[in-house]
């Protein structure tokens, strides 16, 4: 039997910060010592109150605003009470019932194809603390505890370990480029909840959870391993599955339960009376929106979303005027891919030859976007459009003023260029000759003389098509 | 009875409860759990009054965490015989110009009124709360014990005011507090089932002040609320909920009590909780796990929360017609010390008299035996009745 693999994840991020979520400890990541970075109330201590830290709820509203998520303009925080050394308040202030944002989708492309994957909510939470164990003692490091985090929670839209690590590395690249999260190691964390069931089923198979990893590599092979558990539990019987946490043993490979839902703690989650309800209003929003960095990976799924080539891609993105001369041009209404073109090829071309770079080129959006409509428009056609290119790149010449000049504007009606072809053929009875006894190439050189006789004028299809229907009755 | 857990300074002018934070001052809010805990800082309350040129005298003692009727369940000073609220005492007995004490469930206003002095709970928000040993955050509030209602007066505009490191703190940057606003007109209520609710002792000193208001020319009604009842079985819930949640922390991991012996991490949070509660907070604890379990969230916390946004329409009704309520702050006049195991419901049943105001953050006064209640802010309307009154008896 087939089977199709159902996948759900939560991803927490921790956020780039300079101080915890709910006090003004900052700097956790370089502290070198265990407890360098505390006080009193991020370690627990009665009298302290949790403050909100603002850039927290920028920070998840711009993340919410990558993934297309809605911005809830009403959010709150509830506490989730569970015992752990690690956590000194022995509950978590987290958001359950008004999380920041929901409803979002992120488009990820594997080589399947392009799969969107709805985002359910994103809410912000406080990380917990670390537990040293050395020989018998655990030792307590409050470093972390209170550093702010997201959660980023989807609906079970995965269908393989491809995409969920396509996912994965495409919110690592648009949180680092969008300052979000540095994610580097151990800030990025994933609980992956899988199912199995046959294909072309509706309904959810038995799902487990695997909580707690970081590494792409160990995710994509925990989810190998948990699959592949799956469907010989279903295709051979020889276990049965049950609703369970479990946790991936990185050298053997393989999962293993934690604990079953009947000892499942009760969270006892309730709203926390001590930080009053986030009110995100048009204005505050707007400057969120506005302040908002374009992430470098959505640029590019908006340049492969345009049809440009990946290796046009890369240099559009590690170029900033380039991609800035792009995009002013399109906002001209030259079509996305056309002026890339001009702008990759051509120019590129141009400069080469003249010796010099991008940093080199001066053209204006306006000037190239005049050139590119000139030929799209059929005005001239796409050789005269590149000979008013090196002019506009050279010397910086206005394009429309030199068609005129050089007569590359010259608007011919179709009489004129059949009487340009009909002299062509009359002057060239060779090439006639050659054509009619089978060379291809014949036809070919008539084309180019047509074209040097019309100076550029015309539109290359139509002369090629009159010229063959000439060619056609000799 | 012991008033003091510590002494700061023996020419203090103020005294603080055991369930505020004062910098250096060992604090344990009446438990074992907190034993040896000494703050890094003082409650944002404290530091005021400090910075107005009081001193602290000492700490008072309190009941574990609060939750008793006066103070009775302290861990270094329990209490037999009659009851006395250790702040209160030193207040009535001229010990100190005035004291700051946290209300959560009414124990301060209960020990005033047993002392015939005056304590107010004010709006909520508008002290800061920072530095208080919290147990019940959506209505605790820091308060302050005086003589009359001048002194309580004094304390509170220097107290009160915003403070960021409160993000439940209102925003205004002070208020005004007035003892000598014209009363003559204004129109109070007399809860009558709260009045009924009361032994003889306390009805009588109920009625007297009625009498005394009267005679500033203030009207006086009497009205029945079936919503004290209610009111009261909502905090309870709540309260119990948040203190659950609040104390949890007390774990022996970090400072406090832990106990000698345990085999690993469940072992020495069981033990180390078993030996620093005492049983009223043992039950407030089962009590508030319960609400918030799965099964009767949506009945009991939930429906709570829905309780406490009816029970402040009704009032804010009542108080479109009426200045400021009067009832009594506890059953009786005198409480005599009993068993623990009996705590729970002899503090649930008490608290009808005091639930609301911590229920919806409106202020109450206990002034000569007797509670006022008004509107959110109208502190100053408490505050001018009491004085005509106190104005009278001198």
């Amino acid at each position: 039997m087939k089977y199709e693999l159902v996948i759900g994840l939560e991803t927490h991020v921790e956020l780039s910060t300079e101080s915890k979520i709910f006090c003004s400890c900052g700097g956790h990541a370089a502290a070198d010592e265990p407890n360098d970075c505390v006080c009193p109330a991020c370690c627990g201590m009665p009298g302290m109150l949790p403050v909100m830290n603002k850039r927290v709820v920028e920070l998840a509203v711009t993340a919410g605003l990558m993934l297309n998520c809605h911005i809830n303009r009403y959010t709150t925080f509830d506490k989730k009470n569970y015992y752990y050394p690690d956590l000194p308040c022995a509950y978590q202030i987290t958001q359950l019932n008004h999380p920041i944002c929901t409803d979002g989708l992120v488009p990820v492309k594997t080589s399947e194809g392009t799969r969107e994957i709805r985002i359910k909510q994103i809410h912000m939470e406080e990380d917990a603390g670390k537990l040293v164990h050395e020989g018998n003692h655990s030792y307590v490091d409050f470093n972390r505890t209170s550093v702010p985090l997201i959660e980023i929670v989807t609906q079970p839209d995965f269908r393989s370990a491809e995409e969920v690590v396509t996912y994965l590395a495409k919110l690592r690249s648009m949180f680092r480029s969008g300052g979000i999260s540095e994610c580097q190691e151990g800030a990025m964390r994933c609980d992956v909840n899988i199912s199995v069931r046959p294909e072309g089923s509706e309904e959810f198979g038995v799902r487990t959870e695997i909580k707690n990893m970081s590494s792409f590599d160990a995710i994509e092979r925990a989810i190998r391993y948990e699959a592949q558990r799956h469907m010989d539990a279903l295709e051979f019987e020889l276990e049965e599955l049950v609703q369970e946490t479990r946790r991936f043993d990185e050298v053997s490979g393989k999962t293993f339960a934690m604990r079953n839902k009947e000892t499942e703690a009760d969270y006892r989650y309730f709203p926390d009376a001590n930080l009053m309800p986030i009110i995100i209003d048009d204005e505050w929003l707007e400057q969120i929106k506005a302040n908002k960095p374009v992430a470098v990976d959505e640029k590019a799924e908006d340049y492969r979303a345009a049809g440009i080539a990946e290796k046009d891609i890369a240099t559009l993105l590690s170029n900033h005027k380039i991609a800035k001369l792009l995009d002013d041009t399109v906002a001209l209404g030259c079509d996305e891919k056309t002026a890339a073109s001009w702008i990759l090829t051509d120019c590129a071309g141009i400069l080469r030859k003249d010796g010099k770079t991008f940093d080199d080129l001066a053209i204006t959006p306006e000037k190239l976007a005049t050139v590119i409509k000139l030929v799209e428009e059929g005005k001239i056609n796409r050789g005269a459009g590149k000979k008013v290119l090196i002019a506009v790149v050279e010397n910086d010449v206005d394009p429309i003023a030199f068609c005129k000049e050089q007569g590359l504007d010259r608007q011919v009606d179709a009489s004129a260029i059949e009487a340009v072809i009909d002299r062509v053929i009359a002057e060239n009875p060779r090439a006639i000759e050659d054509f009619k006894n089978g060379k291809v190439k014949a036809a070919q050189a008539l084309f180019g003389a047509c074209m040097r006789e019309l100076k550029g004028a015309g539109d290359p299809a139509v002369i090629k098509s009159l010229l063959d229907a000439k060619l056609a009755e000799q | 009875m012991s008033k003091y857990t510590t002494i700061v300074c023996e020419n203090g002018t103020v005294a603080v409860d055991d369930t505020l934070l004062v910098k250096g001052v060992c604090a344990t809010a009446g438990s074992r759990m907190l034993e040896g805990f000494k703050p890094l800082f003082s409650a944002e309350a404290v530091t005021r009054l400090e910075q107005a040129g009081y001193t602290v005298k000492g700490k008072t003692a309190v009941g574990e965490f609060g939750l008793d009727l006066v103070g009775e369940f302290s861990y270094e000073a329990p209490q037999e015989g009659t009851l006395h609220g250790a702040a209160a005492a030193a207040v009535a007995e001229g010990d100190v110009r005035l004291a700051l004490g946290v209300d959560m469930n009414g124990a301060p206003r209960r020990a005033a009124a047993l002392e015939g002095i005056d304590f107010l709970k004010p709006t909520y928000g508008t002290v800061s709360r920072y530095g208080v040993i919290s147990c019940a955050a959506s209505g605790e509030q820091v308060g302050v014990y005086a003589k009359d209602a001048q002194g309580v007066a004094e304390a509170m505009a220097i107290i009160a005011g915003h403070d960021d490191k409160d993000g439940t703190s209102l925003p205004e940057a002070s208020y005004t507090y007035d003892v000598d606003r014209p009363v003559a007109g204004m129109k109070v209520a007399v809860v009558k089932n709260l009045l009924d609710a009361a032994d003889d002792a306390a009805k009588a000193k109920t009625e007297a002040y009625v009498q005394a208001l009267r005679a500033a020319g203030v009207t006086v009604e009497e009205i029945t609320v079936d919503a004290f009842a209610v009111a009261n079985t909502a905090w309870q819930i709540l309260m119990t909920a948040e203190t659950c949640n609040n104390v949890s922390r007390y774990d022996g991991v970090k400072f406090g009590h832990r106990a000698a012996n345990y085999k690993n991490i469940d072992e020495l949070y069981v033990n180390s909780r078993t030996e620093g509660f005492n049983f009223l907070t043992k039950a407030v604890i089962l009590y508030g796990s319960d609400v918030l379990s799965k099964n009767r969230y949506k009945d009991c916390y939930d429906k709570s929360l829905r309780v406490r946004r009816v029970i402040s329409e009704t009032m804010a009704k009542l108080f479109e017609t009426y200045d400021a309520l009067v009832m009594p702050a506890c059953s009786k006049m005198s409480y005599e010390s009993y068993d623990i195991h009996d705590a729970f419901k002899t503090v649930f049943d008490e608290s009808v008299f005091t639930a609301v105001p911590n229920l919806i953050g409106t202020p109450a006064l206990v002034s000569g035996g007797v509670q006022l209640t008004a509107k959110m802010y109208a502190e100053s309307t408490l505050l001018s009745l009491a004085h005509a009154v106190e104005k009278e008896g001198k």
